[in-house]
C-alpha cells in the first residue's frame, strides 16, 4: 500500500471500476463489468483478449466516444492526471481528445475522411488545439508525415486517402494522432487490417516513436506476439473483465489465469515444431446480456471447481505486481 | 475529363434530338391539318393553302424536321398563332416573374431543406426528426395548389398580411415584388423542402456512422465541425442529385403556382397556349424545359467531381 | 441521377395467419394505416350513390350556401352539393390513379424486363426513356392531351407515360441484378432457356419493388390528375373531380372556402394514404431500409 502511494505521481491514467453498458431494443449488454487498471507515464500497456471482450469499448469509454444513443458508461472513474474524465464537460473533453489523449483506429481504409487531403486532416488536428495558422499547420503536417516515414511528404500532404496504400494511411493516422504530442496514445488494433510485412513496419514505427516522444501507449490487440514485442505490462481481458495483469516477462513466464494459458497455447510456436493442430479453448464466450453468476470463464475452464460457479473471483495479487482473477490462481500458476 | 464532358455533350444532344422529334411530331400528329390549326377557325381554303406553302408543309417530313431544327438553332422558335408574335419574344416577356419565383423557391428549398435534414440526422429519433417525418408525409401528399389556396385564405384573406395574388416587377421596388412572391414561394417550396430534407437526413445519417467521423471526434473536433465540415461534404452527392432533380422539374410546379396566384409568367403562358391550342408556344416551352433539364443534369454530374475527389471521369 | 430507382432487396415473407394480424400491425403500422385508409376511401367512393346526394343537380336559388343539415359542406357557385361532389370525386381520383399506375407498372415491367434481357433493345429503350424523363411530367402530359383535347382515356395514358421511365429503370436494374445471382446462373447452366428463366426466377423478384414503385406512381398519378384538371386540361369539366371543383370555385375562396378545402383535403388524405402504404410496403420488403431512415 505504501509502495502504491509513492508511485502514484507516476500514474497518468487511473481507471477504477469502469462499467459500460450497451442498450439494445430489448436487452442490456454489460460490455464492461467494472474494470480497474493504470497506465504509467511513458510505459506501453498491452490490452489483450478475443474480439468482443471489451478492449475497444474500454478505449472508447476513456475518450467518451461511444455512440450516445446506444451506449453509456454507468459507473466508475477515469482519472487522467487526477481529474475524472467522466465528470468533464463535453467542451473540456474536446480539449483532451487529440491533444493529450490521442487514438489510432483499426481500419486505416475507412478511418480517414475521403473528401479531404491527408495533409488537411492532420493540419486540422493541429489547428483545433493550437493557435497555428493554416499554413503553419500544413507545414507541421508535412513534418509529421516525415516523422512517420512517409517518403516524399511534400507531395503526399496533398494526396487524398484513396491515393494511398493501407500502410501509408495508417502512418498518416499515426501522424494525425501525434500532431499535438499527446501524453497517452491509444492504439486500437492498429495493424490488424494490414498485410503481415506492413504490420511489422507499423509496429516498429510505433515502438520507435514512443521512445522518441516519451508518450505512454495503450496497445490494444488480440495478438500475444505483438504484446511480447511492444509492451512492458499487459492486461488480459475476458467477457468485460480483467482476468490477469502482469509485466510482460512475468505473464509469459508464469501465466496465472487459465484463460491466459489457453490463449498462449493457441499461438503457433515455431519452437514446438510441426503440430497436428493448434489447441483451442473449448466452449464459447458467454453472452453479456444476462448477469453472470460466478467466474465468467468457469464453463470453459479445466480448473473449475464449485466455488468458481458460485462466486465471482476478484483481481488479486498472486505475487507482488502480478494479479489474476481466479480462485485457483496459485495452482494454475504452478501448473 | 475533357473526354467525359465531350461524351456527355454527345448524349445530351442525343436526348435533345429525341425530345425534338417528339415535339415536332406533336404538331404533325395533332388531329387535322396543322395549317388549318395555325390558320385558325375562320380561315378560308386559300389562306390555309398559303400557310401550307409558307411553312413548307408540302415537303417531306425529314426535310421539314431539319428545317425546323435549323430555325430553332438560329433562335427562331416559330410564331405564336394566337398573338402573332415570335415565340421566343413572348417567352422572354414572361421570363422575369418565372425566374423570380424559381430562384426564390430554390434558395428557400435548399437552405431550409438541407438544414432541416442535417438537424434531423444529428438528433435522429428526436423532436426535430419526428417533426420532419410528419412534415415530409404532408409535403409529399398535399398538392401545390391546395397549399396555395390555404395560404391565400389564411394569410391574405383572413389576416390581410400579404397580397392575394398577382405580381409586381422588381423594377417597381423590391418591397412589393417580394410581398407578392412570399405566398407563391411558400406554396411551391414545401414539397421540395420535404424532398431535400428527407434525402439530406438519410445521407447524413449514413455518413455519421462512418469510421472517419469517429476519427474526427477523436481529434477533438466540435459538433459543428463534425456536421458541417466532415459529414456534409461526404453526404453531398445525393443532396446535389436531388437538388438537381428539383431544379429540373421546377417548371411543373411553376405552371400550377402561377395559375393559383395569377402570376403572369411562363407557366401561365403555357396554360393559355394549351387552351388556345397555340402549338408553337407549347413546342417552344417543351424544348426549353427539356434543354434546362439536360443542362442541369450535366452541371450536377460535373458538380460531383467538386464534392468528391474519388469521382473522376 | 438514378437515385430513386435503387434496387430493393427482397425478403421472403412466410405464410401468415389471421391471428398474427395484431403483431403484424404493430410491426408494420404504415401498411395498416395506409391500407385501411385506402380501403375506407374505396368503400366511400363505391357507396357514394347510397348516401350522398346528386352531385350534378344545380339549384340557382341555393348558390354558395354555408354548410347545413341538407348540404353538409354547403353548395358551390351553381348551387350544387359540395359534399356529394367531393364524395363522387373520390371515384374519379382513385380510378384515374389506379388505372394509370397499372398501365405504367405493366408497361414499365415489359420494357424493363426486355431491356434487362436484350442488350440491343436496352440501348434504344433507355435512350427513349432518357428523352421522356427530360420532359417535366406535367408538361409532357399537357402536350399529349393537347393532341386530342380533354378526355378520361387520353388523360390516363398521358399520366401513365411520364411514369414509364421510372418503373422501367427500376425493373431493369432488378433484372440485371438478379441475372448475376448464383441461382439464375445455375438454372442457365442447367440448360434452362433464358425466357423460361426470366419467367420463373426473375419475374418474381421484380414484384416486391414493383409494388412499392406502383404505390409511388399511384400517388403521383392522383396528384397529376388533380393538377391537370385544375389547369383545365384533365377530366372534362362536367365530371365532378377534385381538380375541377377547385378550379371552378377558385373565385369564391373568400365566400365559400369549403368549396375548395373539402376536395383539397380529401385529395391530400388520399395521396397520404397511398404514400403511407408505399412506405410501409418498402419497410416490409426491405427491413434494412427502415433502419436507415
Amino acid at each position: 500500500m505504501l509502495m502504491h502511494t509513492t508511485i502514484a505521481n507516476d500514474v497518468l491514467l487511473d481507471v477504477q471500476n469502469l462499467e459500460t453498458h450497451f442498450y439494445g431494443d430489448e436487452s442490456i449488454t454489460r460490455a464492461l463489468g467494472g474494470i480497474s487498471f493504470q497506465v504509467k507515464r511513458g510505459e506501453t500497456l498491452g490490452v489483450v483478449g478475443e474480439s468482443g471482450c471489451g478492449k475497444s469499448v474500454t478505449a472508447l469509454s476513456i475518450l467518451r466516444l461511444l455512440p450516445k444513443l446506444t451506449a453509456k458508461t454507468v459507473g466508475g472513474e477515469i482519472r487522467f492526471h487526477g481529474r475524472d474524465l467522466l465528470k468533464l464537460s463535453e467542451r473540456e473533453m474536446r480539449g483532451i481528445r487529440g491533444n493529450r489523449i490521442a487514438m489510432i483506429f483499426q481500419e486505416p481504409m475507412t478511418s480517414l475522411n475521403p473528401v479531404y487531403t491527408v495533409g488537411h486532416q492532420i493540419a486540422e488536428a493541429v489547428q483545433i488545439h493550437t493557435k497555428a495558422t493554416k499554413s503553419e499547420a500544413m507545414a507541421k503536417a508535412q513534418e509529421l508525415l516525415r516523422l512517420v516515414r512517409i517518403s516524399d511528404p511534400e507531395r503526399r500532404v496533398n494526396n487524398y486517402p484513396h491515393e494511398m496504400s493501407g500502410g501509408m494511411r495508417q502512418r498518416a493516422m499515426i501522424a494525425m494522432a501525434l500532431a499535438c504530442s499527446p501524453e497517452l496514445l491509444i492504439a486500437d488494433e492498429p495493424t490488424t487490417a494490414l498485410d503481415v510485412t506492413i504490420q511489422a513496419q507499423i509496429l516498429r514505427l510505433v515502438v520507435e516513436l514512443k521512445e522518441r516522444t516519451g508518450t505512454a501507449v495503450m496497445f490494444i490487440t488480440h495478438d500475444l506476439g505483438v504484446v511480447a514485442e511492444t509492451c512492458q505490462r499487459v492486461i488480459v481481458m475476458y467477457a468485460g473483465r480483467i482476468v490477469e495483469q502482469a509485466s510482460v516477462v512475468d505473464l509469459f513466464a508464469r501465466p496465472s489465469h487459465p484463460y491466459t494459458q489457453g490463449l498462449m497455447r493457441s499461438v503457433p510456436d515455431r519452437r514446438r515444431g510441426r503440430q497436428r493442430r493448434l489447441p483451442e479453448i473449448p466452449g464459447i464466450v458467454p453472452s453479456l446480456r444476462e448477469p453472470i453468476v460466478g467466474c465468467s470463464f468457469a464453463p470453459r475452464c479445466p480448473f473449475a471447481i464449485d466455488i468458481c460457479r458460485e462466486k465471482t473471483p476478484i483481481l488479486r495479487d498472486v505475487v507482488p505486481g502480478h494479479g489474476a482473477a481466479c480462485w485457483r490462481a496459485e495452482e494454475v500458476m504452478g501448473a | 475529363m475533357a473526354a467525359y464532358i465531350l461524351r456527355r455533350m454527345v448524349s445530351a444532344i442525343a436526348v435533345m434530338a429525341m425530345v425534338g422529334m417528339f415535339v415536332f411530331l406533336l404538331l404533325r400528329l395533332a388531329p387535322g391539318d396543322p395549317a388549318a390549326i395555325i390558320a385558325g377557325k375562320s380561315a378560308t381554303a386559300e389562306m390555309i393553302a398559303g400557310i401550307r406553302e409558307k411553312l413548307g408543309l408540302n415537303d417531306p417530313m425529314p426535310i421539314q424536321f431539319i428545317r425546323w431544327v435549323r430555325d430553332m438553332l438560329g433562335g427562331d422558335f416559330g410564331t405564336s398563332i394566337f398573338a402573332g408574335r415570335p415565340v421566343l419574344e413572348l417567352i422572354g416577356q414572361r421570363l422575369e416573374p418565372t425566374l423570380s419565383l424559381s430562384m426564390l423557391t430554390m434558395i428557400v428549398s435548399v437552405t431550409v431543406g438541407v438544414s432541416f435534414g442535417i438537424v434531423a440526422a444529428w438528433r435522429a429519433g428526436g423532436l426535430v426528426d419526428r417533426m420532419l417525418s410528419a412534415f415530409a408525409a404532408l409535403g409529399f401528399s398535399v398538392p401545390v395548389f391546395v397549399i396555395g389556396f390555404f395560404a391565400i385564405y389564411w394569410f391574405a384573406i383572413n389576416l390581410h398580411w400579404l397580397p392575394v395574388q398577382g405580381y409586381q416587377p422588381i423594377g417597381q421596388g423590391i418591397g412589393p415584388w417580394f410581398d407578392h412572391l412570399i405566398l407563391p414561394t411558400l406554396a411551391l417550396s414545401l414539397g421540395y423542402i420535404a424532398f431535400i430534407a428527407r434525402i439530406t437526413r438519410a445521407s447524413m445519417l449514413e455518413v455519421l456512422s462512418e469510421d472517419y467521423m469517429r476519427t474526427a471526434a477523436a481529434k477533438g473536433a466540435s459538433s459543428y465541425a463534425m456536421l458541417f465540415h466532415h459529414a456534409l461534404k461526404n453526404a453531398g452527392v445525393p443532396i446535389l442529385t436531388v437538388v438537381g432533380l428539383c431544379f429540373a422539374y421546377l417548371i411543373s410546379g411553376v405552371v400550377i403556382t402561377e395559375t393559383v396566384f395569377n402570376v403572369p409568367g411562363i407557366g401561365r403562358l403555357t396554360v393559355d397556349a394549351i387552351n388556345n391550342r397555340d402549338y408553337p408556344i407549347i413546342q417552344g416551352v417543351l424544348i426549353l424545359a427539356s434543354g434546362m433539364y439536360v443542362l442541369v443534369n450535366l452541371a450536377v454530374d460535373l458538380g460531383y467531381t467538386l464534392i468528391d475527389p474519388r469521382i473522376r471521369y | 441521377m438514378t437515385l430513386l430507382s435503387a434496387p430493393v432487396e427482397t425478403v421472403p415473407i412466410g405464410r401468415q395467419r389471421l391471428s398474427d394480424l395484431p403483431r403484424l400491425a404493430k410491426r408494420h403500422p404504415l401498411v395498416f394505416i395506409g391500407g385501411g385508409l385506402l380501403t375506407l376511401l374505396i368503400v366511400l367512393a363505391l357507396a357514394a350513390p347510397l348516401y350522398a346526394g346528386d352531385p350534378l343537380n344545380m339549384d340557382p336559388f341555393k348558390r354558395l350556401q354555408p354548410p347545413s343539415p341538407e348540404m353538409w359542406f354547403g353548395s358551390d357557385n351553381l348551387g350544387r352539393d359540395v359534399f356529394a361532389r367531393t364524395m363522387f370525386g373520390t371515384r374519379i381520383s382513385l380510378m384515374v390513379g389506379l388505372i394509370s399506375a397499372a398501365y405504367a407498372a405493366v408497361g414499365g415491367l415489359l420494357i424493363g424486363i426486355l431491356a434487362g434481357y436484350s442488350r440491343a433493345f436496352d440501348s434504344v429503350a433507355m435512350r427513349v426513356m432518357d428523352g421522356l424523363m427530360s420532359i417535366p411530367t406535367i408538361l409532357l402530359a399537357i402536350a399529349l392531351i393537347s393532341l386530342t383535347g380533354p378526355g378520361i382515356g387520353i388523360l390516363i395514358v398521358a399520366i401513365a407515360i411520364p411514369e414509364l421511365p421510372g418503373v422501367a429503370r427500376l425493373v431493369r436494374s432488378v433484372v440485371l441484378g438478379v441475372r448475376e445471382r448464383p441461382y439464375v446462373e445455375a438454372a442457365v447452366c442447367g440448360g434452362a432457356r433464358l425466357p423460361k428463366v426470366l419467367w420463373r426466377h426473375i419475374l418474381p423478384s421484380t414484384i416486391p419493388p414493383l409494388m412499392v414503385q406502383g404505390a409511388n406512381v399511384c400517388a403521383s398519378a392522383i396528384l397529376t390528375e388533380a393538377a391537370l384538371s385544375f389547369l383545365g386540361v384533365g377530366v372534362p369539366p362536367e365530371i365532378p373531380s377534385w381538380g375541377n371543383m377547385i378550379a371552378s370555385s377558385r373565385l369564391y375562396l373568400a365566400i365559400a372556402p369549403l368549396t375548395i378545402f373539402a376536395p383539397g383535403i380529401c385529395l391530400a388524405v388520399t395521396v397520404l394514404a397511398v404514400n403511407l402504404l408505399g412506405d410501409g410496403l418498402r419497410d416490409l420488403f426491405d427491413p434494412r431500409a427502415k433502419r436507415r431512415r
